[in-house]
């Protein structure tokens, strides 16, 4: 407001003052014009030197009211004739004519005067000058300043009054849209809405725009909602189905470890029982037969606390902790070598090596590694094991190495099945469940283990944990 | 040398429903020269009617502990846990030496055998040979080397 008022001042002040210099030229030159007139006139009275004469001509002055007084003056500045307007008794001292110009005039204050050369045959004679008031310009003035006052009068209310409705139309509902879209940022409420005017249809379309956008966000968060309890759901159903199959295999596994010995020690000690009563009865043959029933009976057992090991490894809790590895396999190895005193082995261990993962089954595994080692170079003489770590793209990877047997890395993919060996019973004793054990543990520690071999030049075993 | 008011016969207890491993068992102990006069029972209920002189053992001395309990854990009608636990919670047999003797040695039957009070677990091998190293060795042990916790006199 202030500043479109301050416009509208300068522009009024601006063109008051142009009509103002304006008037006033137009008034000194019809001063000039007049005074050329009377000069015209009072020539030949300044000829025949008659000052009565021209008194009469300037005396037609007196019908222009804001003429103050008139003068003729001889080219000596004597006055020759003068006009004085009622209440005016001085003359004006008045501005130089020089001599070739037509005309010159002076502005004082409320005067304006104006000077004309009177001229007869082309040479100066004389001089007739005009006095005259700023009455009219003065009055002129004040008549377009009032104006102009009214007029930015008018012009404040009007604008005020525009502005008035403006703002209630486009602005306060714009400002309550901002306050409303404050509050949704702030308290991440999407249920707040903008109210609604039905003023100014651009608006409306804004704020209707914004409503729908707070319910689109308010649908969305709903929906998400929904979702994140239905996944929710499905992970307790799911979850709920893995605690029962883990069950049923808790289940089986007992009923195996329970059921499925029983009979087996029947086989074998009845078998036994026969041989000890009737062996007398029995050819060679026949007890070789009730040996090998024996075998199979036991055989069959190895095979199923194997199986149920195996099944204890996935069943297991896993725990996650820093773990020794350097001195489970050091304690690993003393109970190797009691339990075999004659043996020569040496032991190689790396120290301090360490592992995050269950420090219960890294033992399993790591036993079932030496334990191999150990049995694998059973045949030498002198067999050397070792245990060390070494690093790959800064990842650790473990390593069990022996001289021993070995194995033809060509049925290295057979290695870790279950149940698969790659030697025979009557090499080498074993189930072949220690490599699938191993793996099983690894991977449930989401490390992967693979093995290098030669026949009779030893093996060794990778693993990442 | 013992000093006792009453002669303690030493009675083993088995507890055992399978007939194959009862005669395998008594097979090993005879084959072992262990002579003691050898209890049979078949099922829980049956044990504990033998502890309390109940049912078909009526009219026993239940101040008469067996010298070993030999308890399987799988047994119909009372599984040997139960039995295990109601034998603990009486006074007249809390004391009675019992040996879990069974073909699991799953974690979770060791925790239970030994929580509810079981002196002692043992996994009954497959291989018969090391059937009967196991029996003599628990003959060995408690029947010679264990000293029996004292009887309670009877009330009079």
């Amino acid at each position: 407001m202030a500043v479109s008022g301050m416009a509208l001042v300068l522009a009024c002040m601006a063109f008051i003052g142009y009509d103002w210099i304006t008037f006033r030229n137009n008034t000194a030159r019809n001063l000039s014009i007049q005074a050329e007139v009377i000069a015209a006139n009072t020539a030949s009275a300044m000829i025949f030197d008659d000052p009565e004469s021209a008194r009469k001509s300037l005396d037609v002055l007196r019908f222009s009211p804001n003429i103050l007084s008139a003068g003729i003056h001889t080219t000596d500045q004597k006055a020759f004739a003068s006009y004085f307007r009622p209440g005016t008794t001085e003359a004006p001292r008045l501005p130089d004519l020089p001599a070739s110009q037509p005309t010159a005039h002076a502005f004082r204050s409320r005067r304006i005067i104006v000077v004309v050369p009177i001229l007869s045959e082309n040479r100066s004679i004389g001089t007739v000058y005009i006095e005259s008031d700023s009455q009219a310009l003065y009055s002129r003035l004040a008549r377009y300043v009032g104006i102009a006052t009214i007029v930015f009068v008018i012009s404040l209310v009007a604008a005020r009054l525009g502005s008035t409705v403006f703002r209630r139309s486009v602005s306060a509902p714009i400002v309550k849209l901002a306050d409303v879209a404050k509050v949704v940022a702030r308290d991440k409420n999407y249920t707040v809405r903008a109210p609604a005017t039905p003023d100014m249809e651009e608006v409306a379309t804004l704020v209707e725009a914004f409503n729908e956008m707070l319910f689109a966000i308010q649908k969305r968060d709903a929906e998400l909602l929904a979702a994140r309890g239905t996944l929710e759901r499905k992970v307790e159903e799911r979850t709920a189905e893995l605690e029962a199959a883990n069950k049923e295999l808790e289940a089986f596994s007992y009923s195996v470890s329970h059921d499925l010995r029983a009979p087996l020690r029947s086989v074998d000690g009845f078998a036994q029982a026969l041989l000890e009563d009737y062996g007398d009865k029995l050819d060679d043959f026949g007890k070789q037969n009730l040996q090998r029933v024996r075998a199979a009976a036991s055989r069959m057992g190895m095979l199923i606390d194997d199986l149920l090991k195996l099944s204890r490894v996935t069943r297991a809790e896993m725990r996650r902790e820093k773990s020794d590895l350097s001195a489970i396999a050091k304690s690993i190895a003393q109970s190797l070598e009691e339990a075999e005193p004659e043996r020569k082995v040496d032991f190689k261990i790396e120290d301090g090596l360490a592992a995050d993962g269950d420090p219960r089954l890294l033992r399993v595994a790591l036993e079932n590694l030496l334990r191999n080692a150990w049995k694998y170079t059973s045949r030498h003489d002198h067999a050397r094991i070792e245990f060390g770590r070494s690093k790959e793209n800064g990842k650790s990877i473990f390593y069990v190495r022996d001289d021993g047997a070995g194995f033809d890395p060509r049925y290295a993919d057979r290695l870790f099945g279950a149940f698969q060996r790659l030697h025979g019973v009557s090499e080498f004793p074993g189930t072949g469940i220690g490599l699938a054990t191993v793996q099983r543990i690894i991977r449930r520690h989401g490390g992967e283990v693979w093995a290098e071999a030669e026949v009779e030049k030893g093996a060794t075993f990778y693993f990442s944990v | 040398m013992r000093g006792e008011l009453l002669v303690q016969q030493q009675i083993i207890l088995l507890v055992e429903d399978n007939p194959d491993d009862e005669a395998l068992t008594l097979r090993a102990l005879k084959k072992n020269n262990i002579t003691n006069e050898v209890v049979v029972v078949r099922d829980g209920a049956e044990a504990l009617d033998y502890f309390f002189a109940t049912g078909a053992f009526a009219g026993r001395d239940t101040s008469e502990l067996p010298q070993v309990t030999l308890l399987d854990l799988k047994l119909p009608k009372v599984d040997g846990l139960e039995v295990l636990r109601r034998l603990r919670a009486d006074e007249r047999t809390k004391l009675a030496p019992i040996v879990i003797l069974t073909s699991s040695n799953e974690e979770q039957d060791r925790l239970k055998g030994y929580g509810l009070g079981a002196n002692s677990y043992v996994r009954k091998p497959v291989d018969f040979d090391q059937f009967i190293t196991a029996v003599r060795q628990l003959g060995l042990y408690w029947l010679l080397l264990n000293e029996r916790p004292p009887v309670l006199e009877r009330a009079l």
